[in-house]
């Protein structure tokens, strides 16, 4: 009954957003405007039923009902309740449950607390994401349905892919989509606006916090996809430029640039149709990223169900939604008056560069991952990896974080160059003090990308906190804290990406046990080696006693065997400590009783995370101080008007 | 010309979508044939990559008779399925000659203890710079060279029991 129930409310709720999408439109171009009333009710509705579809499909998985054919090929009665839980998005089906249930949501969030945007704006918005729905429920309903039914019933499921059963598996895939999918709202936005023609600085500040909260989300999740690939693959990286995670870099690319032109039309009214571009592009990436990962077209260390049909069913929704998504953009643009113009020297010209450089990453990242469906067309063969990434990109991100210093202390409209420079003073002492510093240290033994990004992190970490210097903390309004905490998180992030590509070391060693290791300061000792059980798996694992000088501490890496999908996985130890991250991995058993053992010791590799969690942070204080301000102006209205 | 700037991102799409189409539509076929089938062995010369046999050098195969290339390492495990099937050419006649790939001596020596040596000779490639030139691609590989020294055939993946007559055959061919 559950699926049954679960499967009306998806059909119910794709018939509603059909509902939303006429009656928009009725309401806007057919003459009928008493329709309009009906829109919102339609969208929390819809954004209601498709979180009962959602709750339902994770109460089978709960439960085990191996008579849903996605339970039973995705799940095991033995797993542990939280992977069950977690396993109902860890397929294609759930997964893509999960990305309308969001759309829904965020849809009828919209609904319920746009109060900024002009009515009609607001209705052809919710139009629009009922249009854009549409397409997603029909593709869940005709090729994915998530509630189908297998007879008879399998006595037991065939596990999920052990990779998986991480506790990150929990956070990471919602989060993330949270982000992905919340970037819709942004898009609706942008065709809406150009619909009712009120591309203006209004409209810039009634999107500005939809997109905020999508790309704080964004970027929590890719921060986390991050440091889940880092400890449960077992590799010791931490981005690996595979297309699924370019497929969620693009996006957030996107997005960064969207946050900080829409910063400029709502406060200068510049930049309108550039602003309207990105917002399509953003949730175009989304998709587009959504297309490579499930049609099988690229090849990927994250394996869906992969299937043909699948993909021209995607390719078909977005040829449809970006294709006329694009064509209503030439069509109406050309009717948007230019914004507001600014002098050379001003943040709006900073605000510029920022936004060409990410385009710029963004469509280094498009091609790199691109490269090899391209070349195929033509029929060579070719891979790309991280070294053209890293070459390529990594250079511009780096003047990118130049303009990150020079941006916040640069004024709006018109500034001096002179006055400029002065303010970056201190930050380019602190940064060549830095480099000295470093050329004394560390000559010759690193890199020159990662000696540059450690001076421009110092530096632009000085910088990014300097619309600080002078100011009274407690008076700073919120949306200025996070602006500073946003981008000294880039700094930090930045610092950890090079610290670990200049200072790590790695050593591979076969050993017994009761050998000592040394490596970078600290001394292993392999104690021994034991089997051990857990709920559905069985493992080897390694006992070690490690310290540098002080008291030594366990760590316990393993070889982990599951049954259901048979299939082992290794689990690697993490030690961390202020400066850096000891990182052991034990590995397969050699000739005369030894073990390969890799070890890593990775200075301060932890700052990219941090670095992340830190713009996550920003972000949202943004967010709350964008809102509070309206909140606070409201209030002070009221009393006036009272 | 700002009218063109504004249809350009559909233009663009377009020719993605056209891209997309196209791979979408394209057989699944991700092996990769080298491009010197036909063509004569790129030159190279390999240390010894065991101990009990001497290194390999293109120069070596020009004999006039048609040989196997076999590409392995110790750390292959296909390597290691297939080493039946190359006792069983070797056991037919067929002469054998190796380049182990980003390999150690002692580990080699290790391998053939353990799962035979078919081979004549042994090069050690240990930067895989010599499969690049030979435009392979992975671990296990089997190229056919006739006798004036030319790829006659590239078989990919371990050689499997039912391959063992087609390897034969192709030898014979290429006398």
């Amino acid at each position: 009954m559950i699926a049954e129930a679960g499967l009306a409310a998806l059909w119910l709720a794709a018939a509603l957003a059909l509902l939303q999408l006429v009656l928009a439109f009725a309401g806007l171009k057919g003459g009928k405007p008493e329709l309009l009333g009906a829109v919102r009710p339609a969208a929390v509705a819809q954004g209601a039923l498709t979180a009962v579809a959602f709750a339902l499909l994770i109460t089978l998985f709960l439960r085990s009902d191996m008579s849903v054919l996605l339970v039973a090929t995705n799940s095991h009665s033995m797993k542990p309740w939280l992977y069950k839980f977690a396993g109902t998005w860890g397929n294609h089906e759930g997964s893509m449950l999960l990305w309308v249930t969001v759309m829904g949501v965020a849809g009828a969030a919209v609904a319920l607390f746009e109060r900024a945007l002009r009515r009609d704006t607001h209705m052809a918005t919710l139009g629009a994401q009922a249009a854009i729905s549409l397409g997603f429920y029909a593709f869940l309903l005709f090729s994915s349905n998530p509630f189908a039914r297998i007879d008879p019933p399998p006595p037991d499921g065939q596990g999920l892919n052990p990779l998986l059963q991480d506790p990150g598996l929990a956070f990471h895939p919602p989060t993330l989509y949270l982000g992905y999918v919340g970037l819709s709202v942004a898009f609706s936005f942008a065709v809406g606006a150009l619909l009712t023609r009120t591309v203006d600085a209004a409209f810039a500040r009634a999107m500005r916090p939809w997109v905020l909260a999508a790309w704080v989300l964004l970027t929590l999740g890719i921060t986390a996809g991050s440091y889940w690939a880092y400890y449960e693959l077992g590799w010791g990286g931490w981005w690996f430029w595979d297309p699924v995670e370019n497929a969620s870099l693009m996006p957030w690319l996107a997005a960064t640039a969207l946050l900080h032109s829409v910063t400029v039309l709502a406060t200068r009214d510049g930049l309108r149709a550039w602003t309207i571009m990105l917002a399509v592009v953003a949730f175009s990436m989304s998709m587009v990223g959504t297309f490579l990962v499930r049609s099988g077209i690229l090849t990927s260390v994250h394996a869906f169900a992969v299937d043909p049909e699948r993909g021209s069913f995607i390719l078909a929704l977005l040829a449809i939604y970006i294709g006329g998504a694009l064509a209503l953009f030439g069509w109406r643009i050309g009717s948007v008056r230019e914004g507001a113009p600014f002098e050379l020297v001003s943040r709006e010209t900073l605000l510029v560069v920022n936004n060409l450089l990410l385009s710029v990453i963004l469509g280094v990242v498009l091609i790199g991952t691109l490269y090899p469906l391209m070349t195929e067309a033509f029929g060579h063969k070719v891979s790309v990896g991280a070294p053209y990434f890293d070459r390529i990109a990594g250079p511009i991100a780096l003047a990118l974080m130049i303009a990150l210093a020079a941006g916040p202390l640069t004024r709006w409209r018109r500034d001096r160059a002179g006055a400029v420079a002065k303010r970056l003073l201190v930050p380019a002492a602190i940064g060549i003090a830095a480099s000295a510093l470093l050329a004394v240290l560390a000559w010759g033994r690193i890199g020159v990308l990662p000696f540059l990004g450690l001076v421009i992190a110092v530096a632009v970490g000085a910088a990014s906190v300097a619309p600080l210097w002078k100011r009274k903390l407690w008076r700073t309004p919120l949306f200025t804290w996070g602006m500073v905490i946003a981008h000294l998180g880039c700094a930090v992030s930045v610092a950890g990406m090079a610290s670990d590509s200049a200072f790590t070391t790695e050593k591979l060693v076969a050993a017994r046990p009761g050998d000592r290791i040394h490596t970078a300061g600290w001394t292993l000792h392999f104690v021994n080696i034991r089997p051990i059980a857990g709920d559905n798996w069985t493992a080897l694992q390694a006992d070690m006693q490690v310290d540098r000088g002080g008291a030594p501490v366990l760590m316990r890496p393993q070889s982990r065997f599951f049954a259901s999908p048979p299939t082992t996985t290794s689990e690697a130890a993490l030690l961390t400590r202020w400066n850096g991250q000891l990182y052991v991995v034990l590995g397969e058993e050699v000739e005369g009783g030894r073990w390969q053992l890799r070890i890593w010791w990775k200075p301060f590799v932890t700052l990219i995370w941090l670095g992340g969690v830190m713009i996550a942070l920003g972000g949202a204080l943004a967010l709350l101080g964008r809102e509070r301000r309206g909140w606070l102006l409201k209030w002070r209205a009221r009393k006036a008007v009272a | 010309m700002r009218k063109l700037l504004i249809w350009l991102p559909l233009a663009l799409f377009l020719a993605f979508i056209g891209l997309f189409a196209s791979g979408l539509f394209q057989p699944d076929d991700r092996i990769i044939h080298s491009r010197l089938v036909g063509q004569s062995l790129p030159s190279f010369t390999l240390p010894a990559g065991a101990s009990d046999r001497p290194g390999l050098s293109s120069a070596q195969f020009a004999t006039g008779k048609p040989r196997l290339l076999n590409i392995f390492a110790s750390w292959c495990v296909p390597c290691a399925a297939e080493a039946p099937q190359l006792m069983a050419l070797k056991a037919a006649g067929v002469e054998i000659d190796a380049i182990a790939i980003r390999d150690a001596r002692p580990d080699v020596d290790a391998f053939l203890a353990r799962y035979g040596n078919p081979y004549a000779r042994i090069g050690l490639d240990a930067r895989s710079g010599v499969q690049i030139a030979l435009g392979s691609s992975g671990v296990p590989e089997t190229f056919v060279v006739d006798g004036k020294g030319r790829i006659a055939y590239q078989h990919i993946g371990d050689i499997r029991a039912d391959d063992v007559a087609m390897i034969l055959d192709r030898v014979r061919k290429a006398q």
